[in-house]
């Protein structure tokens, strides 16, 4: 099983995000402008500032050769992981619902945050039990994610609500302390924090976040 | 010399900074008056920023060898061995002017600056660390300094955290006399194979230099004489387009291409553009190689159209590196510079004529000798005399601290003043994880840690109480470097190397040459007895506004080596039940410190004597219980004494603790080196005994912190104190 981490200009957490993956299967950077996935079974679409992101985080990565594959890929049915400013560019992409909004503070916030499994039986999730915790750092400018109230109810009936802050740890002032959803198939999850940065005790104290990419590795 | 424009004139001179026996030295060195380019290149290097010229003779005098040393000071940055083949990079510079015109772009240019500084030798960078200094942000007298503070932060932010770099640490002092002249100070680490670091030395005649990243501009032109060799006025704002734009963007794929260029063997030498732009890389780039360069102005990609020769030979902007590559080579340096979506320009070539010669479209419009423009500039001696008097005025009294507080007043009143509150409002805004190296976060521990391939790792502090300093400038300084030794020890970590950067006023004062030269001789000092010599570094003089001088400020970053990550230290008290001890030859005094302060007392003359050696074994002693893992937590005592260091402590850990203290000021607020907090069993504190002085205190447990029979505060209380700076933040 192999991941492909894009790579874009600016990307910060490509790196970061590929050793995670690589501590659960194989994993490659794709450069941004190449359209092949080089055979790649999941996608991480990392954190960072893609292409600066001057003019709204993930607005100029969509169009991205590399991120036209992904979108194919994910229409196919393919494992697509985004995280932070990954998680932004998908919402534009219109692969994921809703939008990122900046944080209520307007201040760039990084904290090791507790979220809550909503949803444990998709694709990013199965390993973790339902209502379990995970202690995993957020860190952003731009994370308070929002929808209107039709398009969020249909994605509570349908499961799409995947994380959610637990209680008080919602900082940057996202609807119904939403953390992390998926799209109506499950092949597509966002997140806001960072699981690539809880992988190892020793640096970060954490190791909830590779229960996500033992997950991806059981679907893909 | 064939010149369109007006020749200038001794005055055109005076007003770039320059003296008169240096604009006649300079018509001396070129056989006649310089013209207008020739003079703006020569303003610039002869300015104290470029040329050091009232510090070089006094920082002669300071440690730069050790067995770790691997590049000392004269490159972009020093760098010493940290085992497996493996080199560190590091160096602190300042954005202070700059910062105090324009806060946000003040700072996140210094923190691009000094990030170039370190891949410039071929490191990729791993961390950056800050030190700042603003005037009081309490109260409505507070307003200006949050103001500074504020844009300061989220300068830095924006450019660490968009490049990727963590920060993982800092300090913060706010003090009157930094009202006006704040201080923004940036530190930053690299990792390098030993044998992939370059110098930055033209070389080779026929060889090409390649400016490559961001265009040119008109941003920045004269920053480095005009705003950071002069003191601040009250006109400012005028200055503001001499500070540059950053753009974090444009030096990540900088970065990204340069380690690139390097890795692929593409480059014979390299050079960031920082202070002075092309005028001081070229000049400095064909000094250390001996060799003479010529630049045509006319192939530097520009921003703006009609840029003046001298304009594009001075322009700070940011993000721009210059290299030196074999004609051969140029092509597959050229197409990464595509790759990474930068400029990329041929703009002159390596010779042997000794001059850095300017030319415009072919013609030649100046030309001046390498070594007059790099060298010859005059050096001043100092002419240092102690002031009769404390020449500081009373800090205001706080009103948080009423008259006769008692014990839990006054350490409630300590824990949330602005120099011992939380910083947890700042560092927030920070990315410190990037890059998955951070073993200790900000308040985790005395330094930041960040691990090394194969289990070891680094440790890093930056620290200075410009205050103490302020009261002693020799003993002050050597506890500034004693500080982050004992931060380096409380992590386990033994010193490799040290970094700093003097902030000081007007060295043409006699009372502030006294205080460089002091501090100066207590740096060398404390660093030689410490073998953590000093491997590069950065001046920042003229730091007064129109009430005075700032605190002499000797900014210290150290680092050192840790032998197992996963046994770095802590500070938080960790297990109930463990033994409380206070370690090391600690004599608290009142002196300088923190409740002096809050009280509004006059600085004292001088600060209390204490033996280096002492002190250097005690944390030795610290440092050897924290690598056995035998320790649940190690804090030293700094700005508050033992009480706010037993505090911190419990608040790191949200553990309580009983113990017993002498009731008096000194001994609960009293400050000075070589003391530390230390948990664990009693067994193992006890066995320090052999090295140092070991006084149990007490117990970890509870939700307390229980200073029997003189205050009882429990954590919640504690934790309120503690939160106070978040206010300034909402």
């Amino acid at each position: 099983m192999k991941f492909g981490v894009l790579q874009f200009p600016g990307s910060c957490d490509e790196v970061d995000a590929l050793e995670a993956a690589r501590r659960v299967a194989d994993a490659e950077l794709i450069w941004h402008a190449e359209r092949d996935l080089k055979g790649a079974d999941a996608i991480i679409v990392p954190g960072g500032f893609s292409y600066g992101d001057y003019l709204r985080a993930g607005a100029i990565a969509r169009f991205a050769p590399a991120m036209e594959s992904v979108i194919e890929f994910a229409r196919e049915g393919g494992v697509v992981l985004g995280i932070c400013n990954g998680f932004q560019v998908l919402c534009e992409a219109r692969l994921l619902p809703g939008a990122l909004l900046p944080n209520t503070n307007l201040r760039f916030t990084c904290r090791q945050v507790e979220l809550e499994v909503m949803n444990s039986g998709g694709t990013f999730t199965r390993t973790c039990a339902l209502g379990e915790r995970l202690s995993i750092p957020a860190k952003h400018s731009w994370g308070r994610w929002y929808a209107d109230e039709r398009t969020l109810q249909a994605m509570d009936e349908s499961g799409q609500i995947v994380l959610r802050y637990a209680q008080g740890e919602n900082f940057n002032g996202s609807l119904h302390d939403i953390a992390g959803v998926c799209n109506e198939a499950g092949n597509v999850f966002g997140l806001m924090p960072h699981p690539e940065h809880a992988v190892d005790k020793a640096v970060g104290g954490s190791e909830d976040g590779l229960k996500i990419f033992n997950s991806m590795k059981m679907a893909a | 010399m064939a010149v369109d424009v007006a020749p200038p004139t001794i005055s055109d001179a005076l007003s770039l900074g320059l003296t008169e026996a240096e604009y006649e030295l300079i018509c001396e060195k070129q056989g006649e008056p310089p013209n207008q380019v020739e003079l703006a290149m020569y303003s610039l290097l002869w300015s104290e920023h470029c040329a050091y010229k009232h510090s070089k003779k006094l920082l002669r005098s300071l440690p730069t060898e050790g067995p770790a040393v691997v590049m000392g000071p004269g490159e972009n940055a020093g760098a010493v061995d940290v085992g497996g083949g493996l080199v560190c990079a590091f160096k602190v510079e300042s954005h202070n002017h700059p910062s105090a015109v324009e806060p946000f772009q003040g700072a996140a240019t210094g923190v691009g600056g000094i990030l170039r500084d370190i891949f410039a030798i071929g490191a990729r960078p791993i961390a950056v660390l800050d030190s700042l200094r603003f005037g009081e942000v309490q109260g409505q007298e507070g307003t200006r300094s949050r103001y500074l503070l504020e844009g300061a932060v989220a300068g830095i932010g924006h450019y660490g955290n968009s490049i990727g770099v963590p920060t993982v640490g800092g300090e913060v002092y706010f003090e009157g006399p930094y009202e006006q002249n704040c201080l923004v100070n940036a530190m930053a680490l690299g990792l390098a194979d030993r044998e992939a670091l370059v110098r930055s030395a033209a070389a080779g005649v026929g060889n090409l230099l390649v400016l490559f990243g961001a265009s040119t501009g008109r941003d920045g032109i004269g920053g480095a004489s005009v705003l950071a060799s002069a003191e601040l006025s009250e006109d400012d704002a005028d200055k503001r387009p001499t500070v540059q734009v950053g753009d974090p963007f444009e030096e990540k794929k900088l970065l990204e291409c340069s380690l690139e260029l390097l890795a692929r063997g593409l480059l014979v030498s390299l050079q960031d553009l920082g202070a002075a732009g092309l005028t001081s890389s070229a000049a400095e780039m064909a000094s250390k190689g001996e060799v003479g360069v010529e630049i045509d102005v006319a192939r530097v990609p520009l921003r703006e159209a009609d840029m003046e020769p001298f304009e594009v030979m001075v322009s700070e902007s940011q993000e721009r590196m210059l290299c030196v590559v074999e004609p051969g080579d140029l092509e597959q340096v050229l197409a990464l510079c595509e790759k990474w979506e930068v400029n990329g320009a041929a703009i002159g070539t390596v010779t042997d004529s000794g001059t850095v010669r300017v030319l415009a479209e072919g013609e030649l419009v100046g030309e001046m000798p390498v070594r007059a423009l790099v060298d010859d500039c005059p050096l001043y001696d100092l002419e240092p005399v102690k002031p009769t008097e404390q020449i500081y005025p009373a800090p205001l009294l706080s009103p948080a601290l009423i008259p006769d507080a008692t014990p839990e007043q006054a350490l409630l009143a300590l824990l949330s003043s602005a120099n011992i509150t939380s910083r947890r409002p700042l560092f927030e805004q920070y990315d410190p994880i990037v890059q998955s190296r951070t073993v200790r976060r900000p308040e985790q521990a005395d330094a930041a840690v960040l691990a090394l391939p194969g289990g070891a790792a680094l440790g890093v502090s930056i620290d200075c109480n410009g205050r103490r300093v302020a009261a002693d400038p020799y003993l002050g300084a050597i506890e500034s470097v004693l500080e982050c030794a004992a931060n380096l020890a409380c992590v386990g970590a033994e010193p490799l190397g040290t970094t700093n950067n003097l902030n000081f006023g007007n060295p043409e004062k006699p009372h502030i040459a006294w205080q460089l030269t002091e501090a100066v001789r207590g740096l060398g000092e404390a660093c030689r007895a410490l073998q953590a010599p000093i491997v590069g570094g950065n001046v920042s003089l003229y730091n007064e506004g129109a009430t005075g001088p700032i605190y002499p400020t000797p900014v210290i970053g150290m680092v050192g080596l840790l032998v197992d990550m996963h046994r770095a230290g802590r500070l938080g008290f960790a297990r109930a039940g463990d033994a409380i001890a206070l370690v090391g030859p600690f004599a608290p005094s009142l002196a300088a410190s923190e409740l002096q302060k809050l009280r509004g007392e006059r600085l004292p003359d001088g600060l209390p004597r204490f033996e280096l050696d002492a002190v250097r074994a005690a944390q030795g002693a610290v440092r050897e219980a924290v690598r056995a893992g035998v320790l649940s937590s190690a804090h030293d005592v700094a700005e508050g004494g033992v009480a706010i260091a037993l505090a911190e402590c419990c608040l790191a850990g949200g553990m309580g603790a009983e113990v017993e203290l002498d009731g008096n000021e000194a001994a609960l607020f009293g400050e000075g080196p070589g003391g530390f907090v230390l948990s664990g069993e009693r067994a193992a504190l006890e066995a320090l005994s052999e090295h140092t002085s070991v006084r149990v205190l007490g117990t970890v447990g509870g939700d307390s912190l229980c200073i029997a029979g003189v205050l009882k505060l429990s954590l919640a209380r504690l934790a309120e104190a503690h939160g106070a700076l978040a206010e300034l933040f909402e």
